[in-house]
């Protein structure tokens, strides 16, 4: 970031959130570049930033749009960038319709399930013959993902199929996605952005002349965004667009360029790299579907061997895999142990679960330094979806409230659940913090980093490590005189690492197994130092591919660490980046076409033309002998494929993806709908919500009604939640520390003076704030760094809360959790959930104690005249004429969607089952 | 006290120091001189990493009698250059906060408190309710009869704290016992 000329965060406070990184934007400011935060809220990061323009929360896919707009119709894109290293000039399907034509909606929509059939996002093949092929193995892969829950692509692009892409290279073809992009977005203008977003038109053409005039060939414009993009119903999207706007502006894969994703934990991308999430296994390897029976079939949906770049190569890594976890039962003949494997079939994500759980589904449930009675969406219903499981093993090193909801949670309070009456029982762990144990974070540019132990756990602490080595072994123990074929995995299972001198195991040797080794052959025992040694014939195994390397010759090179003062800025001897110690991914795209540096300021890596081979600053991203004018036959697949000028390695087509011909859940392009509340109808279209996003309609989680709907009334204004520096996320790190608590006593919320006036609240005083699903009390900070905006001829006034309160007895701060007052509204691409915009009401004084406080809730529930199928709508006028044949594409079983999606009807009679 | 020497004046202490500004040694008062930091004495230096955000900072734990008595930022890090936050400054109460817990505790179905449990048992338990949970939610396959081998009986949501080699072992235990449901704060 230090080397960008301009940097816009968005959805991001990061002067706040990431204090000690922000100081690389500082940097970047001393050096000339201008930094704008777009942001509901004046923050520290709007303090030092050159300029602050307040934002309706989820209006952000109109602002990017609309940069989008002003790039196209001005003639501002990087021409040579755009032609050769995007897919600009590859023609779409003829079947293709854009929701600009259908009113919100894309082709291929299925309002039965509320999920889109993908076929006529398509790209257009040359050879009728082999793309017809390809598309049969293409289809298979997506119906697999589709059940699946359809979001398990990876960091790779989904599979596009074979057959020669057609283009036109002067980008004048209706179909080239060039044209289609640019109808697309031609509505999203500034006068869009202020009457959508609130933002003023010369504030928009301020922030579209600093990045635009700060890309190019010597200038280069970053990106940062944080949970203020992610936590919405079309989270995903928000950053697709932002990804557009940079592939059309050439500020991908180069120094001070890209989207930079702010993290909020230590190894939050550790997590998904080597997931504990339901979709995926290590290295972006999906979950096997129902629907992948057979080992082929697997990696058929993976991959088409014919794919450019290295996913092609999935196959490899997938027995890699197999054969860490299952050793010498992983054969050839028993298609490497791939039925050990459990299958998936739909989305059994942490909110779906929770269904489960309100249903007596789950028996038990590991909370591992999590507190979803404080960090999830609907406190409330998570805290009852715990009284319903048999048992339930609390990891942490403080009494969280999610291990003491049975006997100080709100509900208790309340009477709605007694303590006698909770048969959960109810396991608290101590666990070890990371100076007592040794072990590797990913932060948040995949730098490994690895911490040495300095001291052991105290009491009966123990890291996670040991707590499931040893429950692994008992539970090991148990089966092992089991004929039961489902306890083969088990038995199976490799297990044996070795003990450290406290008796633990030691973290390094599994380490060790991520990285891989080679099995058989000459080397056998040896480490392997890179994924491309991986083989799929057995002789290799590793844990997760991305991650070979990590222990190359034997060698903790997460351990690295020579002092950053010694090196360059590339500083590839502190820690290891993931792929192959990679700092900046892509960056072949910091050459031209030919392989030069686009410039001397912008210089990264390029071709050397003497020694024929890629070199410079960081590790190419690039196969180091393929000459920038190369073009292999794109039929071999695989790496072998990429032609000279295909720097998006890992996308099947290897270029960078302005319009997603596969991937996306709800669009093949962003487009803007409003969040799951809000107190405007869409102006885009009559469609008003993401007709994609997933839904759970309860009586316990219901939605306030949007725009100019009645009742709307009821809940008037906005709220947005965030986080302070001296709290993380739910408190279980800091609500227990006296120097933190003391730093940040208690609750508030942040409103205008406006607001304050209107409402007659005090400032330091008490308020209450209530929604359609709870009602919290707050202090009341009156402050100018809230901004009532005007949005459709309406004064929007949105309120600040940070979630890190929640109420208990033992930390040293409680106090009423602001994620109690949001529903569980899902983004159907990452099933995340809407964290970021709600309505609600505020009024002055606390909130009522007791059961008082629910008939609170209830009665604003009456008064907006709510049922559970208020906002659950997936087409907002049912008697509009939709898609002539949305169903096109349906017999080729080329599905996106997940299961669990609401269906009209099915769900709404279950709900009267739930009550 | 010292006795009193005028070469000990201020102004001449400035020069014969050459403080120049006056800023540094030239205006340290005897009590400071005889301080010594806490990390001058520390047994032993160990480098780690900050367990908040995503930044990454380096941080340096300094240890004495087996006892955390220190953490700071590191120096030689080239991401934070040895800067801290709030939260990672206050990372040494994390290890050694009064109110941690370092004990097994249960609750039993209906109680109204805690009781202690021994680690052993605790584990014991847990792997015997496992077996069973897993038992009792085990799908052997679909509908349509196609195979799924996978139990609904167990779940867990972790932080995004958890090491990546802790992480590795979860995945690997869960998946091989069948279990599908297994979640991260990364979801969140």
């Amino acid at each position: 970031m230090a080397n960008a000329d301009c940097i816009v965060i968005q959805g991001s406070n990061m002067a706040e959130c990431h204090p000690v990184g922000f100081q690389w934007v500082t940097e970047a400011k001393a050096r000339g570049a201008r930094v704008i935060h777009v942001d509901p809220r004046f923050t520290r990061t709007s303090a030092v930033a050159d300029k602050h323009l307040p934002i309706r929360a989820g209006s952000d896919i109109v602002l990017l749009g609309a940069l989008i707009n002003h790039v196209l119709s001005n003639d501002l894109w990087f021409h040579d960038y755009v032609l050769h290293y995007t897919n600009a000039a590859t023609l779409i399907s003829e079947d293709f319709e854009d929701a600009e034509d259908l009113d919100g909606l894309f082709s291929g929509y299925d309002p039965e399930t509320g999920t889109y059939h993908l076929k006529s996002w398509g790209y257009q093949t040359e050879d009728e013959g082999e793309g017809h092929q390809a598309d049969e193995q293409r289809n298979k892969g997506d119906e697999e993902r589709a059940k699946a829950g359809g979001q398990q692509y990876g960091s790779g692009g989904a599979p596009v199929g074979a057959g020669k892409l057609v283009r036109d290279e002067t980008l004048q073809h209706p179909r080239t996605v060039f044209q289609i992009l640019k109808r697309h977005f031609a509505r999203y203008t500034p006068e869009m952005v202020q009457e959508t977003c609130g933002i003023a038109v010369a504030d928009f053409e301020y922030l579209a002349r600093s990045v635009t005039e700060n890309s190019g060939r010597d200038r280069t414009t970053c990106f940062a965004y944080a949970v203020g993009w992610t936590q919405h119903t079309l989270g995903a999207q928000f950053i697709r667009t932002a990804s557009i706007l940079q592939l059309l502006l050439g500020n991908m894969g180069r120094p001070g360029g890209g989207i930079m994703a702010l993290r909020g934990h230590a190894t939050i991308q550790g997590s998904t790299d080597i997931p504990t999430l339901f979709n995926l296994l290590p290295g972006y390897l999906p979950m096997p579907s129902v629907t992948a029976q057979t080992f082929d079939d697997y990696v058929d949906g993976i991959r088409t061997t014919t794919q450019k770049g290295y996913w092609a190569d999935a196959r490899a890594y997938s027995v890699n895999l197999l054969k860490s976890w299952w050793g010498d039962a992983a054969t050839a003949e028993n298609d490497w142990a791939y039925d050990y494997i459990p299958r998936i079939n739909g989305a059994h994500g942490t909110y779906q679960t929770l269904m489960a759980m309100l249903k007596d589904q789950v028996d038990g449930y590991f909370l591992l330094g999590q507190n979803p009675a404080v960090g999830s969406a609907n406190g409330r219903l998570q805290r009852m979806g715990m009284s319903h499981l048999k048992w339930l093993v609390v990891r942490d090193l403080n009494m969280i409230e999610s291990a003491t909801w049975w006997k100080d949670g709100p509900e208790i309070a309340s009477g709605e659940l007694k303590t006698e009456d909770i048969d959960t029982e109810v396991f608290f762990m101590p666990a070890a913090t990371h100076v007592e144990k040794s072990g590797s974070f990913t932060q948040t540019q995949r730098l490994v980093q690895w911490r040495h132990q300095a001291v052991a756990p105290p009491g009966e602490a123990q890291s996670e490590l040991e707590f499931f080595y040893e429950l692994g072994q008992r539970i090991r123990a148990r089966v092992a005189d089991s004929d039961d074929p489902r306890d083969r995995p088990l038995q199976d299972l490799t297990w044996d690492y070795p003990l450290t001198e406290d008796g633990e195991p030691d973290a390094e040797a599994v380490l060790a197994e991520i990285n891989g080794q080679f099995l058989t052959g000459p080397r056998a025992g040896e480490p392997l130092s890179s994924y491309t040694q991986m083989t799929d014939d057995g002789s290799t195994a590793g844990g997760c591919w991305i991650y070979t390397g990590i222990y190359a010759d034997g060698v903790n090179r997460a351990a690295m660490r020579v002092p950053g003062q010694q090196q360059d800025e590339i500083a590839s001897q502190w820690a290891w980046a993931w792929p192959a110690n990679r700092r900046i991914l892509y960056n072949r795209a910091s050459a031209d076409p030919q392989g030069r540096p686009w410039s001397e300021r912008k210089k990264l890596v390029w071709w050397d033309p003497e020694k024929k081979t890629w070199t410079g600053k960081d590790n190419p991203d690039f196969p180091l002998d393929r000459e920038p004018g190369s073009t292999p036959d794109p039929q071999q697949g695989g790496p072998a494929a990429l032609a000279g000028d295909d720097p998006f390695i890992m996308q099947a087509d290897g270029k960078g993806w302005l319009f997603a011909p596969k991937g996306m859940m709800d669009g093949p392009l962003p487009t803007h709908y409003e969040p799951q509340e809000s107190p405007v109808d869409n102006p885009v279209y009559a469609q008003q919500q993401n007709p994609a996003r997933i839904m759970f309609p309860r009586e316990d989680n219901l939605s306030a009604p949007s725009g100019d709907a009645p009742g709307t009334d009821v809940y008037p204004f906005m709220f947005t939640t965030y986080r302070l520096t001296e709290h993380h996320t739910a408190g279980g790190m800091s609500r227990w520390l006296p120097y933190l608590s003391e730093l940040q006593p208690e609750m508030f919320c942040e409103i205008s003076p406006e607001l304050a006036e209107l409402k007659g609240l005090e400032p330091y005083g008490w308020a209450t704030i209530v929604s359609p699903r709870s009602a919290i009390e707050v202090k009341v900070l009156v402050t100018d760094r809230m901004t009532p905006l005007t949005v459709g001829g309406k004064t929007i006034h949105q309120i600040g809360l940070p979630y890190h309160w929640g109420a208990g007895t033992d930390a040293v701060v409680t106090g009423d959790g602001a994620n109690d007052l949001l529903g569980i509204t899902l983004d159907p691409n990452v099933q995340i959930q809407n964290f970021k915009t709600g309505s609600c009401d505020i009024r002055p004084g606390r909130r009522p104690q007791g059961a008082a406080r629910d008939e609170l809730v209830r009665e604003y529930q009456r008064r907006a005249g709510l049922t559970i199928m208020t906002g659950m709508e997936r087409i907002t006028d049912p008697e509009r004429e939709l898609n002539e044949d949305p169903l096109r594409a349906r017999d080729s079983g080329d599905v996106a969607g997940r299961s669990t999606a609401y269906r009209p009807g099915q769900d709404a009679t279950e709900q009267e089952a739930d009550k | 006290m010292s006795r009193f020497s005028p070469l000990e004046w201020p102004v001449i202490r400035q020069l014969r120091t050459g403080d120049r500004t006056g800023r540094s040694s030239a205006v340290q008062s005897q009590h400071t001189r005889e301080i010594t930091a806490r990390t001058a004495t520390a047994d032993r230096v160990v480098q780690s990493i900050c367990p908040y955000c995503a930044v990454g900072c380096g941080q340096k734990v300094y240890v004495k009698d087996e006892k955390v008595i220190q953490i700071e930022g590191d120096p030689d890090s080239p991401i934070s250059r040895g800067r801290l936050c709030p939260k990672g400054s206050a990372s040494e109460q994390l290890v050694n906060s009064p109110g941690r817990q370092t004990r097994v505790l249960y609750r039993a179905p209906g109680a109204s408190d805690w009781q202690p449990l021994e680690r052993e048992t605790a584990i014991d338990m847990i792997a015997d309710r496992f077996i069973e949970a897993r038992r009792r939610g085990w799908q052997d396959a679909d509908e349509q009869g196609r195979p799924l081998r996978r139990t609904m009986g167990i779940a867990s949501l972790g932080g995004a704290t958890l090491d990546n080699e802790e992480n590795y072992l979860i995945k690997k235990l869960f998946t091989a016992a069948g279990a599908v449901q297994i979640e991260n704060q990364a979801r969140i």
